[in-house]
């Protein structure tokens, strides 16, 4: 007997899906299901983007209307369907490569509008489906198969970087922190305007054997001890900073949203 | 409303059509010297309910219209060569997954940013072997400011009853230039609307159901979650690995054209009952092509004008026929040849297939097409 | 083939010249008659030498663009430099008055009209200069009829400058006279 979340808001006969043991996207996938099934959003009015990946393969497993795009495309398609149909919650899901590199121009540019769209970037610093190359996250003198000394790129934040473009809601959390990912989640959809999670998941198979990260267990551990929420690091002393990584909502404020400024225009129109 | 006598551009027209035709979203990036499209549905869609938006490039602008197509509404998004090119990728996703989608290609020269402001017509492959693998390809090609405006609701018409990508071919002479045209009533346009499941029916979304011709579409947000990928897929539309399915699938989206080419081979022949030559032109050129064959009768030579109106799928067996009858036919475009070599192709050596033509932003003249015909003489 | 008018209209950008086109094109059409009008587009349009070319005819008309005018028209000294010598042998050739001809041009007529200074000091507005030079044009040609060409520009000029323009188009009329 499957727990009733599963049977709810997936597709059981797509099961199983095409994970590696260990992966973390599942994690991030269930977190998403139990989101909505906490705001109690209608299936019919759920649609899910995302665009070429690991990660990608996400809305193929969920039961909702579900659109699997071009790479990096996610929210260029994503914008059509809110514009075209506000009544939708839409939610796009995007890998790391997906969403900074060849989806970057997007992601920048459906920040800056504020449309509502939620996007929830399953990040593991890696390219993972075309089989361990690095991607704009793979941290500095990590390898992968296409950085075979060590990555020289410096990496980027995701998160920031939504900031940045004017992203009205972002959050940072990661696969071990479930209880925190789950409530940044449904703050995230339950937000009107561009909403950002970056949820950083962890790829065993690729760069965690790239890397000698050890197990999933050593990973899992990893995330655990060197993510500290920003607002609890403000007041570590400096050594105690040292190596972590910051996470926890970072931005939450209300601007005015894109369809419905759009809307705007045409009841203003109708005089 | 009635008939309305207007003065305007081919692009203005394009969006009259377009409206009539039902079009409620345009996505897009400015382009010349497409942009007067952009820019009257800009004005015009919010007054009927639809909705325009500038994208931040040419990729998204042809995504943002396929994701709204797939919320019921009619998409649109009107380019240039350069973003004609960018666009190809979303051009094969729309053809895969038969989302209704009207592009159009106002022609300008090229390659690269090539000549801005200048006509070409160096996309007519492109739009035919563009976008990567094979896909159904359905291209119509205007050569007045009347046609622009009844070609669009044809290509409307075209996506929806074939849930296919349709490109309009213009270029920059027909897009720029005002003439007359009526535009007819509302009620005299014939629009088709895509067919839609029945709620309760036992929906797969990529099934052809009996004495339909392609699969019924049901809009995102009416309560039948399907899937859509741009993946190989079965009839569920969920990915698939099997070869079998792949087959049967690729066999299907490519008997929408040879099934059809009845309903979607379109032309226009001027002259050619008696004619010993045939010119073929199409597009904007077509009109020199046209001055050109009067002013060759009017000396009394016994020549004829071909003009494809549906670019792709060719008017092959046409075409073929055509040549069994005449001595030579003379292929002139604003490019290095390129319908001349699908000319030649269905000629099969019936006739010599001569070319003529130019790609430096010019157009080419009655005159100096007449003295390259006489060539033959 | 009945005579068409293929006419080149040049001046700067902002002169209003693809206005005029446009309008003589379509006062045409209100008479029944054939009209295409193209223009410049890109750099050129906004500044430089930008120009309008009108053909109308009694019959179709086949090929749009206009290849040798058989009227030409130019306002400033640079589109005058860049399109004028551009006219068939018995074409007629209007510049402003304040324009000098390039040596050797050779046409039907050729006509330097004070159409600029007419705008500014009879009427008051030099941006009527357009306006005066189609009441030229159709005076020297009867082109179109009177009716349609006023009908034609009443439609395309902001409202509350009607009165301007229509006293724009008779200076045009008048200075048709003298030549």
């Amino acid at each position: 007997m499957n727990h009733p979340l599963v049977e709810n808001y997936f597709r059981m006969d797509k099961f199983p899906h095409i994970w590696c043991p260990g992966c973390g996207h599942g994690i991030i996938m269930a977190s998403i299901a139990r989101a909505i099934e906490k705001l109690g959003l209608d299936k019919d009015k759920v649609c899910v983007v995302s665009g070429i990946g690991c990660s990608s393969r996400a809305p193929g497993y969920m039961d909702f209307n579900t659109l699997h795009t071009t790479h990096g495309r996610a929210l260029a398609f994503a914008t059509g369907v809110k514009l075209a149909n506000p009544e939708l919650e839409v939610i796009v899901i995007s890998g790391d490569g997906d969403l900074s590199a060849i989806g970057g121009n997007h992601l920048i540019h459906a920040a800056r509008r504020n449309i509502g769209l939620t996007t929830i970037c399953f990040n593991n610093n890696i390219y993972g489906m075309t089989g361990g190359q690095y991607s704009p996250t793979t941290p500095t003198h990590d390898k992968g198969t296409t950085a075979p000394y060590g990555n020289i790129d410096k990496p980027f934040d995701i998160t920031q970087l939504a900031i940045g473009a004017g992203a009205t809601y972002a959050a940072k959390t990661t696969v071990y922190h479930v209880n925190q990912m789950d409530k940044f989640i449904e703050s995230a959809i339950k937000h009107k305007g561009f909403s950002l999670v970056e949820a950083i998941s962890i790829c065993p198979t690729y760069y965690g054997r790239k890397n000698k990260k050890g197990s999933v267990v050593d990973m899992m551990t990893f995330l655990k001890d060197s993510f500290v929420d920003h607002k609890v690091a403000e007041k570590l002393p400096a050594e105690k900073k040292e190596g972590k990584f910051l996470m926890g909502e970072f931005i939450n404020k209300i601007e005015p949203e894109y369809t419905e400024l759009y809307d705007g225009i045409i009841e203003s129109l109708k005089k | 409303m009635a008939r309305q006598v207007k003065f305007l551009q081919g692009n203005e027209a394009c969006v009259e059509g377009a409206l009539m035709a039902g079009m409620r979203f345009y996505s897009g990036y400015p382009i010349t010297p497409s942009t007067e499209i952009a820019e009257l549905s800009a004005e015009k869609l919010p007054r009927l309910g639809g909705k325009f938006i500038q994208m931040e490039d040419e990729i998204a602008g042809i995504a943002a219209a396929i994701g709204a197509s797939l919320t019921g509404l009619k998409s649109m998004t009107a380019t240039s060569g350069p973003g004609f090119s960018l666009k190809q990728e979303n051009i094969g996703y729309a053809a895969l997954t038969e989302i209704p989608l009207v592009i159009v290609n106002v022609q300008r020269g090229g390659p690269s940013t090539g000549l801005p402001t200048a006509p070409g017509q160096g996309d007519v492959m492109q739009a035919m072997w563009g976008t990567h693998g094979d896909h159904p390809v359905i291209c119509l090609t205007p050569d007045s400011v009347k046609e622009t405006f009844d070609l669009t609701v044809r290509a409307f018409n075209l996506a929806e009853k074939y849930r296919t990508p349709v490109i309009l071919l213009t270029d920059e002479i027909t897009g720029h230039m005002r003439e007359k045209i009526e535009i007819p009533d509302q009620s005299e346009i014939e629009v088709y609307n895509r067919k839609r499941p029945e709620k309760g029916d036992d929906y797969k979304a990529y099934k052809v159901y009996d004495g339909d011709i392609v699969p019924k579409m049901a809009n995102f947000g009416e309560g039948f979650r399907y899937h859509v990928t741009g993946l190989m897929h079965d009839e569920t539309g969920f990915p698939s690995n099997s070869t079998k399915n792949a087959g049967i699938l690729m066999d299907r989206l490519m008997a929408k054209i040879t099934d059809h080419l009845d309903d979607l081979v379109d032309y226009e022949e001027i002259e050619l009952e008696d004619a010993e030559y045939v010119i073929v032109a199409y597009g904007g050129n077509a009109r020199t092509a046209k001055s050109a064959v009067k002013k060759l009768r009017a000396e009394g030579i016994k020549v004829g004008l071909f003009r494809p109106i549906t670019l792709w799928p060719f008017a092959e067996s046409r075409m073929n026929e055509i040549s069994k009858n005449v001595k030579d036919i003379l292929v002139t475009e604003l490019n290095y040849g390129q319908l001349k070599l699908e000319v030649e192709r269905v000629v099969r050596g019936n006739c010599p297939v001569r070319f003529f033509g130019k790609a430096n932003g010019e157009v080419l003249t009655p005159e100096e097409l007449i003295l390259n015909f006489k060539e033959v003489l | 083939m009945s005579k068409q008018l293929e006419l080149r209209l040049s001046g700067s950008g902002g002169q209003g010249l693809i206005t005029a086109g446009i309008i003589l094109a379509e006062a045409a059409l209100k008479d029944d008659k054939n009209a295409i009008q193209t223009q410049s587009y890109g750099p050129e349009a906004r500044g430089g030498a930008s120009k309008a070319e009108v053909i109308i005819s009694d019959d179709v008309i086949d090929f749009p663009k206009v290849t040798l005018p058989n009227m030409t028209l130019a306002l400033t000294q640079i589109a005058s430099d860049k399109y004028i010598m551009d006219i068939s042998e018995d074409g007629t050739v209007i510049v402003d008055d304040s324009i000098v001809l390039p040596e050797g041009i050779k046409a039907g007529k050729i006509l330097r009209v004070p159409i600029i200074k007419t705008a500014k000091t009879e009427v008051g507005k030099e941006i009527v200069a357009n306006i005066i030079a189609l009441g030229l044009i159709v005076g020297l040609t009867g082109i179109v009829t009177r009716e349609s060409l006023e009908a034609a520009i009443m439609s395309r000029v902001p409202r509350g400058t009607e009165e301007l323009n229509k006293m724009a188009l008779q200076k045009g009329y008048e200075l048709a006279k003298l030549y």
